[in-house]
């Protein structure tokens, strides 16, 4: 037990006493795979179950004959054992037998493989890439981009607060798909492999770096739809949901001239000329999204691991060459290029990163402005 | 070879060395299988105590007693400890103390070999736990370790986990050669090979699967540090490499690794069960022949396993196909275990409870395990508690209890004294019980869609887990009274008889309870 969570003892206990009091919200008939909204979920639910009634048959056949000769067969009631040890057509049968069984089984289970088995483009294409631990969303045809973070409050992780009802199902951003059209994505990973698993869906394909997975789906239910990653990737694999809101097709549209709105007004941001205090405010919220997790919040890092920022040399004096971490990542470490944020967001974190936790007074206090990453971006000669 | 020790019979009849001396440099197959069987209990317990650690975590929604990095630490180790120090060694020492008895062998035919590949174990395993007092951790990418996970972003004390890898492989090599070259030479005259006892046959085809295999672990792994610290780029994508690749060459160990770890089992179920039924083993030929299917065809199913990872339909319909094949072999060895019972002369001792509950519980991992070789459907299983669950049967109700059942049944060869009856039922029930209370909500929490490896959980798993870790509890507390109750037995109790048990049959049971430091330095006659 850490000591942070020892100081939080007596929050444990009242969180203890509401899970308790409120268990209505925990599911004891939470036992089966839900059919899912998709026809294909539906197919694969009708197969699980075939699947299982058969193996339950198989099962109490079996041992309904075991357990007979284990109460008919007891040395009290049969004290001498019959002598046979083999039977040549009984050994045949059920040889045979099963293989005609599994026959029975892998017929319709091909089926419904090659009916998931489609690569045509979809209605609405998107590129799916995890990162540790988020994932990205990139509408092809569009030209919208976002990053879909978890957005559970440590302190509901950390028992300090009653956990709320979507208690890591739950994103800052839902990824938006129209109703009845069909949806391709395209899975890949910029570090490590992940899994995007959408179980109403049933849609699981890993997200490997350096490959494209594709996957399909027509949802015909309006609705939000919860999944997670489910391929182990680190510290916060359990930490990684994802949250699909399936709507009609004007609400969509609707939302995608939005998204493409607020792209250009982040464009514009770029020119605008910014204060140290607005880069320092802004570079707070995009350090949390994504530095938090590995150099932690007083970037301090994890000793062995993640680097320590405050007090790094690099934070305190060398400008050049922090824009170039962020920009290009290093080779051969956990830290990757953060190049797919946008110019005011890299500059605002740097900018953070050089005036937090006493970097600032430590260094040369330099900060970095949404022009110096574009002029880094500039083809060098 | 046997003319010189013939020569010296008479007058050169020594018992073991005294001392600390007589386990460092032995190469008796008894003591050296007594040293593997505790030194796998000790990893035992080990790793079940990270397992405890594990469920503490899971008890309850929210982060309470570790933290997430450290979480994934033990996840990786439980697997690696389980696997590579308890399951397997556990096997090797009852290899080394019943195959030379059971063909008629005075002891393994590279008996100094045999020592080295038991003292090299206890340093790998002190490598691999120092790691979790390394800067930066122990390894903490599951027991797959894939890459890049396992590469790139691995702690420093990845290196170290290799080394250790390459320390077991080397153990698990020698062992397998031993027991290969023991058996194809050492055979008393008249046990022809379809007259060897099962848990011979068992582990003279376990043991060209190791020799199969285990190097291509190796392979593996020092592929990673090549990645790690030369600079190749095997599994790095941004290198032209594929991290695919890696998941390859991990399962095609992989998955005649997970029958390294069951085959022994229905050998020693086999002799339980034939000697408590007080008939003769139904179908003993198909037995035979139903291992070495499910060995072959263990090598054609590895990529079951990665069915999520973007193959192509062709290889997707192969695999599905391929491990449904696998039911028809193993529902043979069901099917004949059965058929042994019935209208036998039936008595429950404590080996033959544990035997019973492998039967039904590893038929049921067995169901579980056809289900998940359904393709469509495996998309939703895969990477859930649900396998999880499957592999969890298969392994604690299915290869632990295997070898618990076979040191009930053979300790009082080995120490010539019963163990108590009554707490032998008792631990069995316990575990019994603690078992399936742990697994069997796995199943309900993978399927309503509980990804595995988390250390946290939406609130609708909450209620399932915490009976979980409620049995898991259960579970572990009654591995300790097991840990309590072997003690005992070595300690004394009621003299055991040469023949043990009335319906037992084979050679180890025609020498002298405890057996003697030297057994068969003639060789039996075999009518």
């Amino acid at each position: 037990m850490t000591l942070k969570s020892l100081k939080n003892f007596p929050n444990k206990l009242f969180f203890i006493f509401i899970l308790f009091t409120n268990s209505a919200k925990a599911d004891w008939f939470a036992l089966n795979m839900t059919r899912g909204v998709t026809d294909i979920s539906n197919e694969v639910f009708e197969l699980h179950m075939l699947i299982f009634w058969i193996c339950v048959a198989i099962g109490v056949v079996v041992f309904s004959v075991m357990f007979y000769s284990m109460y008919a067969h007891t040395k009290k009631k049969n004290p001498v054992a019959a002598t046979f040890h083999e039977n040549t057509k009984i050994e045949i049968a059920w040889t045979i037998i099963p293989f005609l069984i599994l026959i029975a089984m892998a017929i319709p289970a091909s089926k419904t493989l090659v009916s998931i088995y489609d690569d045509e483009a979809g209605d609405v294409n998107i590129q799916v890439t995890g990162y540790q631990w988020k994932w990205q969303y990139r509408y092809l045809e569009d030209d919208i981009s976002f990053f879909a973070n978890p957005a559970t409050d440590l302190d509901e992780i950390y028992n300090l607060v009653p956990k709320g009802e979507n208690y890591l199902q739950e994103v800052d951003e839902m990824v938006l798909i129209p109703v009845g059209k069909k949806i391709r994505f395209l899975i890949t990973a910029n570090d490590v492999i992940h899994s995007w698993w959408m179980p109403a869906f049933a849609i699981k394909q890993d997200a490997i770096p350096g490959f494209v997975n594709t996957a399909w789906t027509i949802v015909d239910k309006p609705g939000i739809y919860r999944g997670k990653c489910t391929e182990l990737c680190g510290k916060n694999h359990g930490f990684m949901p994802i949250v699909v809101k399936v709507v009609e097709q004007d609400e969509y549209d609707e939302w995608v001239g939005e998204k493409k709105e607020a792209a250009f007004k982040m464009a514009e941001l770029t020119t605008k000329d910014w204060s140290v205090e607005e880069l320092v405010s802004r570079g707070e919220d995009v350090y949390a999204l994504n530095c938090v997790a590995c150099h932690q919040t007083a970037g301090q890092g994890i000793p062995g691991i993640f680097p320590a920022l405050a007090g790094s040399d690099i934070a305190l004096n060398n400008k050049a060459r922090h824009i170039e971490i962020l920009m290009e990542g290093v080779q051969g470490a956990a830290m990757n290029s953060f190049d797919y944020l946008s110019e005011v967001e890299l500059a605002a974190v740097i900018t953070y990163t050089r005036q937090a936790w006493g970097n600032a007074e430590s260094g040369d206090g330099e900060i970095v402005i949404p022009k110096d990453i574009v002029d880094y971006k500039k083809p060098k000669i | 070879m046997s003319a010189v020790i013939e020569n010296h019979h008479e007058d050169h009849h020594h018992g073991p060395a005294k001392g600390l001396s007589r386990w460092l440099y032995t190469t008796n197959h008894k003591d050296i299988g007594t040293l593997y069987l505790w030194f796998s209990f000790a990893m035992f317990l080990i790793g079940g105590a990270m397992a405890m650690v594990i469920r503490a975590e899971l008890f309850q929604p929210g982060m309470q007693i570790i933290e997430p990095e450290f979480y994934n630490q033990m996840i990786t180790l439980h697997g690696l400890i389980m696997i590579f120090g308890g399951v397997m060694p556990a096997f090797v020492g009852l290899a080394n103390w019943l195959v030379p008895m059971m063909i008629g062998a005075p002891d393994m035919a590279l008996p100094r070999m045999n020592n080295l590949s038991f003292w090299i174990l206890p340093f790998a395993f002190f490598i691999l736990l120092s790691s979790l007092f390394m800067e930066g951790g122990a390894p903490n990418f599951g027991w797959t370790f894939y890459a890049p996970l396992s590469t790139t972003y691995a702690p420093p004390s990845v290196t170290f986990f290799i080394f250790s890898v390459h320390i077991m492989g080397a153990s698990s090599i020698m062992g397998a050669i031993n027991i290969v070259v023991t058996i194809m030479n050492m055979r008393a005259p008249g046990v022809g090979l379809m007259k060897m006892p099962l848990f011979v046959w068992s582990w003279l085809i376990t043991a060209y699967l190791l020799i199969a295999v285990m190097p291509v672990l190796a392979g593996a792994v020092t592929m990673m540090l090549m990645d790690i610290h030369f600079g190749t780029s095997f599994f790095n994508a941004a290198g032209g490499g594929d991290p695919v690749l890696f998941q390859h060459i991990f399962w095609f160990f992989g998955h005649p690794e997970v029958y390294i770890m069951i085959l022994p089992a229905f050998g020693i179920v086999s002799h339980i069960i034939e000697t408590f039924s007080r008939k003769q083993l139904f179908g003993y030929a198909s037995m035979v022949w139903a291992m070495l299917s499910i060995a072959i065809l263990s090598f054609v199913v590895w990529a079951h396993h990665m069915f999520t990872v973007g193959l192509p339909l062709a290889a997707e319909l192969f695999f599905m196909w391929a491990t449904m094949l696998i039911a028809v072999p193993t529902g043979v060895k069901v099917f004949n275990w059965i058929a042994t019972m019935f209208r036998g002369s039936i008595t429950f001792e404590t080996p033959m409870l544990f035997a019973i509950a492998f039967v039904v519980l590893f038929t049921m991992g067995g169901f579980s395990g056809l289900m998940l070789a359904i393709t469509p459907a495996d998309f939703q299983y895969h990477d859930t508690y649900f396998v999880v669950a499957h592999f969890h049967y298969v392994l604690v109700p299915g290869a632990i209890f295997s070898i618990m059942a076979a040191v009930y049944y053979w300790i009082p060869k080995w120490t010539g004294n019963m163990y108590d009856e009554r707490l032998g039922k008792l631990h069995f029930w316990l575990s019994f019980i603690g078992v399936n209370v742990t697994f069997f909500p796995q199943h309900f929490i993978g399927l309503a869609g509980m990804p595995r490896r988390v250390p946290d959980y939406a609130l609708q798993f909450a209620d399932w887990n915490m009976v979980s870790s409620v049995g898991a509890f259960l579970f572990g507390l009654s591995q300790v009274f097991f840990l309590f109750i072997v003690i005992k037995t070595v300690m004394g109790g009621k003299k055991a008889t040469d023949q043990v048990w009335e319906g037992a049959r084979g050679l180890e049971w025609t020498v002298a309870s405890p057996a003697p430091y030297h057994t068969f330095t003639t060789p039996p006659k075999i009518d």
